[in-house]
Parts: structure tokens; C-alpha cells; sequence
């Protein structure tokens, strides 16, 4: 707001801007929440899942409710809501893109510097009499608790991994049981990231298919349903890789998730190539492209899960990717050798 | 479930810990524990190294050589793109 510059003599009244008042956030789910839920799952509309950041309410929370801080990806706000049935808390949603709070604090975003920013951007001072917030564990990456107080005066107290233990740990004063501390990777919890890790495959399963089908142009003068059939043991490679491997990780063998992958890959490999026409070098070429599909689909989804680190990935992609490359130029010539010869 | 290279740069300078537990809460994988009033570090094969205690330890007494356990992330780093996991366009996380 500044001054009218239309050269008469005006008295400008500047008006204060309206405070926002925080929105209340109901605590159960709409079915167009879940099927939001459900689509950002598998990739689609996933950039737009996110709420706007600022301060929020649940029940109705005076100047002594807690303070529960979180990210502005919408699964992980509807995953927080739902669990508040009957709480009264203030919700402060910091601005990380959309990205869900672990993947956010290791990126930094759900940081010291954002939370600080958040709760002047809230007033937060004004809002509430104490000077505690209560921070989803997961975050801890991202946050320096005593830079915090330091900065903000606001003490900051790690809950529980999982908002289904919040009411439990509220009610009991702040009170982490050590099973609330440790972060779970179930059947269930895999299962769920498989959606996406299948989409990520589309293009490249596609691609193979467009490869085959010039192949055949090339032979036989014709499109036919053939190029499906040659296309199975590598569409099912990318269905073991991206569905497979993530639902049975704990008992395949190895550390290493690529060879994870090559010894999930392996079984169907040899079954679908059994089960087709081809055979001899073409057979083992076929393997061999398929299995290496599998294996990096597996090394992969080591972003998705919750115990690897770095220093690993690193190492995995600096053995396993050279390895993989001359699986699949290996299998890509012996093909074409097939073919030729 | 384990993986490799867990734990690998993780320290702990008993000289430095005050006690004050932070890196008991913050750890998801009950990495340290409480002896004598101190923290130890008690399952160093289960640490992912995401760097949450040392970032917490108002001491600084916890060193971690943190990262994203993310293959996609360091394909990316090694095509000089940075270490990004990707998150923003695939992740459905």
C-alpha cells in the first residue's frame, strides 16, 4: 500500500491487512481425501497433493493446546489429521514443497530455518502462552532442536514416528513409549510405494516394446501380436522389480538391493523365456536384459525405504551399474547375433 | 533389515555427552542407548546415518558422515545434477 499518486490532494487511509484466521481442519477424511491419497500414490497429480503452509486449527485449541508441526505434502497433513479425532491442537504446516517430512528434513526443507520463519509467519508467540512445539520424529534430520530455542524460544519435543501414537502420547504428558521411536517398514508400508515404482517403469517398458516392434518391422515386413508375446519376459522383469522385489525385501538375499534384484529376477526370467519361443543365444540374451531390468528396479527403491544409507547407495550403484550396463549390452547382442546369424 | 555400510562413520565423544538423550529420541532405529547417565552408541549395524543425532547433539559431540540412502539420488549427483532423489517429479512419498 502506498501513497496515491493521482496528483490531487487525498488523505490515504492505509488499512491494516485482516489477520487470516486459522482454518479449522476437520479430522475425518473426505472420500475425495482418499482418492487423492490413492491417485498421489501412483505419481498422478502428485506435485499438486500439497496444502498451503501457515497455521491451522484441529478442535478447538486455546492459548495452552499444543502445537504440532508438520509438512505441506497433503497425504502426510490428511495422515495427521485423522489421528486428531477429539484433539484440540494448533497445526503449523511448514512450506517443503509438498514433500513428506522425512524426504523433506534430509533435503533440508523441513528445516531450522523454515520452522523459525513458520512461527514468526504465524505469530505464534501471540497465539499460544507456552513455548513448546511438538515435532513429528522423522523431521529431527532436518531440525537443530537447540538452535531452535535459541532463535525462536520455542523448545522442541520429538514425537512419535507415526501420528497413530500421538493422542497416546499427548494424553500421557509427552511420554515416548521406545516401540513409538522406531520407524516400521511392513509388508504394508512396501506395498503401498510399489504403485509408483510400476509407473516409473511405463517409459521404459515402453520403449522396449517400440524396440521390438521395429525389430519385427525389420523381419518380418509386419506388426503382430507376436511383439507382445516377445515382450513378456520383459514386462514381467519390471513388474518383479517394481512390485516384487519391494513386497518380499526382507527375504531375499543380500544387503545389496541390485542383488536383491538379480536373484528376484532370475526365476521369472528363466520361466518366461522357457515358456517362449525363443531359445539358445537369444534365450540368454533375453535372461540376461531381463534380469538386469530387475536388479536396477531393485537398487532403485532403496530411496523408498527406511535403513539405507548413503554410503551404501553409493556403493551399490558404483559396483552394480557397470555390471548391469554390460548384462544388458551383452543381452542386447546376443539378441541381435540370434537374429542375424 | 540391515544394509551396507551401516553405521560406518558414526561417532560418539563420551567426553563431550552431557546426558541430555536427544539423540535417544531422535534416532528411528534405537541406535544409542543410556549407560551411566551417558549415551552409547548400541547398534551401530542398524544405523542408517541420516545424521538426525548429530544435528541435535547441542554438544556436537556425535559425528556422521549423513546422507540419503538413495540410489536414484547419487545417479544424479555422479551426472553432476546434485543428490536429488528425484522426489519432486516420481516420489509418491
Amino acid at each position: 500500500m502506498g501513497c496515491c499518486c493521482s496528483g490531487e490532494n487525498r488523505i490515504v487511509i492505509e488499512s491494516r491487512p485482516l489477520r487470516k484466521e486459522p482454518t479449522t481442519l476437520a479430522t475425518r477424511l473426505h472420500w475425495r481425501d482418499v482418492l487423492g491419497g490413492w491417485a498421489a500414490r501412483w505419481g498422478v497429480g502428485r506435485m499438486r497433493f500439497r496444502v498451503e503452509p501457515g497455521l491451522y486449527r484441529v478442535g478447538v485449541p486455546d492459548r495452552s493446546a499444543p502445537v504440532l508441526v508438520t509438512a505441506n505434502y497433503k497425504l502426510t497433513v490428511d495422515a495427521l489429521r485423522r489421528e486428531l479425532d477429539g484433539v484440540n491442537a494448533w497445526l503449523l504446516v511448514l512450506d517443503t514443497k509438498g514433500i513428506n517430512v522425512w524426504c523433506a528434513a534430509g533435503k533440508g526443507t523441513f528445516g531450522t530455518s523454515e520452522l523459525v520463519r513458520s512461527i514468526e509467519a504465524a505469530r505464534l508467540h501471540d497465539i499460544v502462552d507456552h513455548r513448546h512445539l511438538i515435532l513429528p520424529q522423522l523431521g529431527a534430520v532436518g531440525i537443530e532442536a537447540h538452535k531452535v530455542k535459541q532463535t525462536s524460544g520455542f523448545l522442541v519435543h520429538y514425537g512419535p514416528v507415526l501420528a497413530r501414537d500421538l493422542k497416546t502420547y499427548l494424553a500421557s504428558g509427552r511420554q515416548a513409549t521406545p516401540a513409538m521411536r522406531r520407524v516400521p517398514f511392513t509388508w504394508r508400508d512396501r506395498l503401498v510405494l510399489a504403485p509408483v515404482e510400476l509407473v516409473g517403469a511405463l517409459k521404459p517398458a515402453l520403449a522396449v516394446v517400440l524396440v521390438l516392434a521395429l525389430l519385427h518391422l525389420a523381419i518380418d515386413h509386419r506388426l503382430s501380436l507376436a511383439i507382445v508375446r516377445d515382450a513378456i519376459p520383459f514386462l514381467v522383469a519390471f513388474v518383479t522389480g517394481g512390485l516384487l522385489v519391494p513386497v518380499l525385501l526382507p527375504f531375499l538375499p543380500f544387503q545389496s538391493f541390485a542383488l536383491k534384484g538379480l536373484v528376484a529376477g532370475l526365476v521369472p526370467a528363466m520361466t518366461t523365456v522357457a515358456l517362449s519361443p525363443v531359445a539358445g543365444f537369444e534365450a540368454a540374451g533375453t535372461i540376461l536384459i531381463s534380469v538386469g531390468i530387475t536388479s536396477y528396479m531393485a537398487m532403485m527403491f532403496t530411496g523408498s525405504t527406511t535403513f539405507t544409507t548413503y554410503a551404501g547407495a553409493r556403493l551399490e550403484v558404483r559396483r552394480a551399474v557397470p555390471l548391469i550396463l554390460v548384462a544388458v549390452a551383452a543381452g542386447t547382442l546376443l539378441r541381435m547375433w540370434a537374429v542375424v546369424a | 533389515m540391515l544394509y551396507l555400510l551401516a553405521g560406518h562413520t558414526l561417532a560418539l565423544d563420551d567426553a563431550l555427552c552431557n546426558g541430555c538423550e536427544r539423540c535417544l529420541e531422535v534416532c528411528p532405529h534405537a541406535v544409542f542407548a543410556m549407560v551411566d547417565r551417558k549415551a552409547v552408541v548400541a547398534a551401530r549395524e542398524r544405523c542408517m546415518e541420516c545424521g538426525a543425532c548429530r544435528m541435535n547433539c547441542a554438544r556436537g559431540a556425535i559425528a556422521v558422515e549423513s546422507g540419503v540412502g538413495c540410489a536414484a539420488a547419487v545417479l544424479n549427483e555422479m551426472r553432476g545434477k546434485g543428490a536429488t532423489c528425484g522426489c519432486d517429479a516420481s516420489c509418491s512419498s
